[in-house]
């Protein structure tokens, strides 16, 4: 059985969703929780269309009913988990099923029937996507489905546990390689004097700084205030991807130096000062790390155009000209002699053992046949898994009188991201522009008609796009992308950021929209 | 378990088919509508053989293997019926090897090879050029469709996406597009499944058509640079250039499947917007093109400085998620070695 949330799969993860529908074909049961009637609804077994940004209200409610229906794992409970007394008083006392049907839009029997399928089956396992965290209680949102998975007993096995699929080729690699403010490679804090000294060893240098650096809402806004001199970035189109682009835009304008490696010019590299060529896919030897945690080997067919370079070749460069020597000279010996040396979940992943199918990590020896799922038996990497409260707070911005609809943005399946790749390999014979989809009934009301111009506000800016009337979304609510210069929706997107995970609320902020005259 | 195949003693684990058996012991059985992935359709009967005891001819895609079986792929009887099969394949289109985009890697040619056609023995006059060309990515030639099945089964049953069946009856029947629509106006997501499984040239990809014949290509493995999946691909590879890509069926985690991105987005790396050279920009705000000693040479004085003037947290980076993790590592290494501040970041949050 799936339970998923926020996860617009079979656009977004295609490959991944053939397996989800491959076993509903035989027979598993799927629930889908979203706000949007997208095409995973059309295989599931039962179809919960919350509210935008009510996903917490929702998961507590479920747990309302398993706690006090008594259909929850109580032997997994006890033996793996703490904090449940406290948590269950907490949920028992405020979310009844009849508030939670209020918040989230779904009805009491509905909530019960996904309660009592859920705690029908075993295992289940939970996928979800950027709609849970893309939301100012993203991190909330997550515990959340944690805090399911520990009362029905789903973790530690097979098909089962928390999943979150992620959306770049090597998002998770980035994570696991301490492109992070906070920790080295393979997680190791940087605050940790012991690990200090370890890669002060590792890299023949002194005074490694131990206190964790700035995240990018964080860089970014030290742009204007000069806290931030000059900014580096790798690969990111940050002017179209980041919430609030005239914003974002003024951020970048204001860096005193901006340097970018790229392969294409971007709206990004328009502010910068020095741009770098860079290889691209297929044009030097690494590896990807998936979102299940394998290392895959990425292979070099061809050399860069002109004069671009390797990234790794761009840094050392740089590192040499400052006065540091560093002897790898290729993928291949970066990843063999420094990353798995350094990162010790990663220390039995070679380059040798991964010519054909991928390791999963953690790898932590050669003999290591890697890791497919982790909390094996219950056993969680903390010790005993916590349950934690996590109360539903509505997005920052919800609509009123004068923003009377809810923008909810994510991804289509014929573009990836700010379209830099997607453009230019003929995807845009398929998805030429963007458009706004809107509810039949919201078109009706407001008499526009599928592929009429409209005109969408919100307090930060405008667009005009085409609208694209459907009944995959709600009434009340506008959906775009931001795989488009014009018609982003990231020029309407709310800047507001989770307290805990500084990620952006992209999924809700209020909007207006008329037909365009 | 105990078999004989063409008068040769062969081993095979129980539960095995007679063409698995076969194909095991190295002996060839002609196949059009098998393939491993979608098991056995036992559709067009290209695998007929004998077997002792047995009056009717049977099929070895789906006749499991018993104890003492003697087989016989080659006796007249079944290759017979293996060429009359083969003979109604051929007679029924445009079996044009020579300007065929799937010359060379095509199951119907392999079998009509070696069962020794000379020629086709049917005749139903000619055939109207009857191709779709109405969708972006795959072309489909009506008149190469041997009525397999296998792209009918793949698209309904590996990717689930229900837009394939077979319409019409008899000498009509074709394969069609939810309700015969041209490919391009269907709900077909250009995933490609379907060319991935074609043993012809029916359904092929229109980027890569007259680029490489099969043989000339070298085949290189390598990992989606899209999603997070991480599904493995191959890259047909001609002189340095990608010109086709496929999927490895047994690459995990996709197993042969990948979407219309992981299948036809990969020449944005050909673009001529690619970047070529450093740039520099200007104090009116053009840039010029720079060497890289040069480009390098600013980067590394202009970090210095405003180390010296605001210390080294008043520099910042962000890492790519889409480039190697050796690249991330040498960005931090850099940031966190050489300019001493934690200020790295990626988009690991959107």
């Amino acid at each position: 059985m799936f339970f998923c949330i926020g996860t617009n799969m079979t656009e977004a993860h295609p490959v991944a969703a053939t397996y989800l529908k491959n076993a509903v074909v035989n027979g598993a049961k799927l629930i889908v929780v979203d706000p949007r009637r997208q095409r995973l609804t059309d295989y599931a077994t039962l179809f919960a269309q919350i509210k935008v940004g009510s996903d917490i209200a929702f998961l507590n409610g479920l747990m309302h009913i398993l706690i006090k229906e008594d259909l929850y794992d109580k032997a997994f409970v006890e033996q793996n988990c703490e904090g449940f007394e406290e948590f269950k008083t907490h949920i028992l006392k405020n979310y009844p099923p009849q508030k939670a049907a209020e918040i989230s839009g779904v009805s009491v029997e509905k909530i019960r029937e996904i309660a009592h399928l859920l705690a029908s089956v075993k295992p289940c396992m939970v996928c979800y996507t950027l709609g849970i965290t893309e939301h100012t209680s993203g991190r909330n949102n997550v515990v959340s489905v944690a805090n399911l998975q520990m009362l029905l007993g789903n973790l530690g096995m097979e098909s089962a546990g928390v999943n979150p699929l992620r959306g770049q080729n090597n998002v998770q690699g980035a994570c696991d390689m301490g492109a992070l403010p906070n920790v080295y490679p393979g997680y190791q804090a940087v605050s940790d004097p012991a690990i200090k000294e370890k890669f002060e060893k590792a890299w023949g240098v002194t005074g490694l700084p131990d206190k964790p650096g700035l995240v990018i809402p964080a860089m970014l806004e030290g742009l204007p205030t000069k806290k931030v001199r000059a900014l580096y970035i790798f690969g990111e189109n940050m002017a179209n991807s980041e919430p609030d682009i005239a914003h974002v835009e003024h951020c970048l304008e204001s860096a005193q130096f901006l340097v970018c490696n790229d392969i294409f010019p971007t709206e990004t590299t328009r502010f910068a000062h020095v741009v770098f060529p860079a290889a691209a896919w297929s044009e030097d030897d690494g590896t990807f790390t998936s979102s299940e945690r394998r290392v895959n080997r990425v292979r070099k067919v061809s050399a860069p155009p002109g004069q671009a370079r390797p990234n790794w070749w761009i840094f050392k460069e740089i590192a040499r000209r400052m006065g540091s020597s560093w002897d790898s000279g290729s993928g291949p010996e970066i990843w063999d002699n420094e990353i798995s040396v350094l990162a010790p979940s990663m220390a039995g992943i070679k380059y040798s053992r991964i010519e054909g199918n991928g390791l999963q990590w953690p790898c932590p020896t050669m003999e290591h046949p890697g890791t497919p799922f982790l909390h094996k038996n219950g056993k969680f990497s903390r010790g005993k898994g916590l349950f934690t409260v996590a109360d539903w707070t509505p997005p920052a911005e919800v609509a009123d009188a004068e923003y009377p609809y809810v923008l909810s943005t994510g991804r289509r399946l014929f573009h990836y991201h700010t379209r830099t790749q997607t453009s230019r390999a003929g995807m845009d014979a398929i998805l030429p522009e963007e458009t706004a989809d809107i509810s039949v009934q919201d078109a009706k009301r407001q008499g526009i008609a599928n592929g009429d111009m409209v005109r969408v506000w919100s307090r930060r800016g405008e667009v005009t796009v085409k609208a694209r009337v459907t009944e995959e979304v709600p009434p009340g609510m506008v959906w775009m992308a931001f795989h488009f210069r014009e018609g982003n929706a990231n020029w309407l997107t709310n800047p507001v950021f989770d307290p805990f995970t500084q990620t952006a609320e992209y999924k809700a902020c209020a909007v207006n929209m008329e037909k365009k005259t | 378990m105990k078999v004989t195949i063409n008068g040769k003693r062969c081993e095979t684990p129980a539960g095995k088919t007679i063409l698995q058996a076969a194909q095991a012991n190295g002996i060839y059985i002609p196949t059009l509508c098998y393939l491993e992935k979608i098991g056995a359709l036992a559709k067009c009967r290209a695998c007929a053989v004998e077997v002792k005891g047995n009056p009717n001819l049977l099929t070895a895609c789906n006749t499991p293997v018993t104890e003492g079986m003697e087989i016989f792929t080659d006796s007249d009887r079944a290759v017979a019926a293996q060429r009359y099969v083969v003979d109604l394949a051929l007679s029924s289109g445009n079996h044009d090897c020579m300007i065929c985009e799937k010359s060379g890697d095509c199951e119907l040619q392999d079998a009509a090879y070696f069962l020794k056609f000379e020629d086709k023995d049917f005749r139903r006059g000619n055939y109207p050029t009857d191709i779709d060309d109405s969708s972006p990515f795959i072309r489909v030639d009506h008149n190469r469709c041997i009525m397999c099945g296998r792209c009918v089964e793949a698209c309904n049953r590996i990717v689930v996406n229900g837009v394939i069946k077979i319409i019409n009856r008899g000498f009509d029947s074709r394969i069609g597009f939810d309700c015969d629509d041209p490919m391009g106006e269907s709900s077909c997501v250009q995933c490609g499944e379907c060319t991935q499984v074609c043993p012809v040239g029916a359904l092929t990809n229109k980027k890569s058509i007259g680029k490489a014949r099969v043989w000339e290509v070298e085949k290189v493995r390598t990992t989606c640079p899209y999603c997070g999946v991480g599904c493995q691909q191959e890259l047909h590879v001609k002189n340095g250039r990608i010109v086709k890509v496929t999927s490895a069926e047994d690459g995990s985690p996709n197993k042969g499947r990948l979407c219309v991105k992981g299948r036809y987005g990969y020449d944005f790396i050909y673009s001529e917007d690619r970047l070529t050279t450093p740039l520099i920009r200007e104090k009116k705000g053009e840039f010029r093109e720079a060497s890289w000693d040069e480009a390098l040479d600013l980067v590394a004085k202009k970090f210095k400085d405003i180390i010296k003037k605001h210390g080294p947290d008043a520099i910042a980076g962000v890492s790519c998620a889409r480039s190697n993790n050796e690249d991330s590592y040498q960005m931090q290494k850099l940031f966190r070695s050489v300019l001493k501040t934690n200020n790295i970041d990626h988009c690991a949050r959107t």
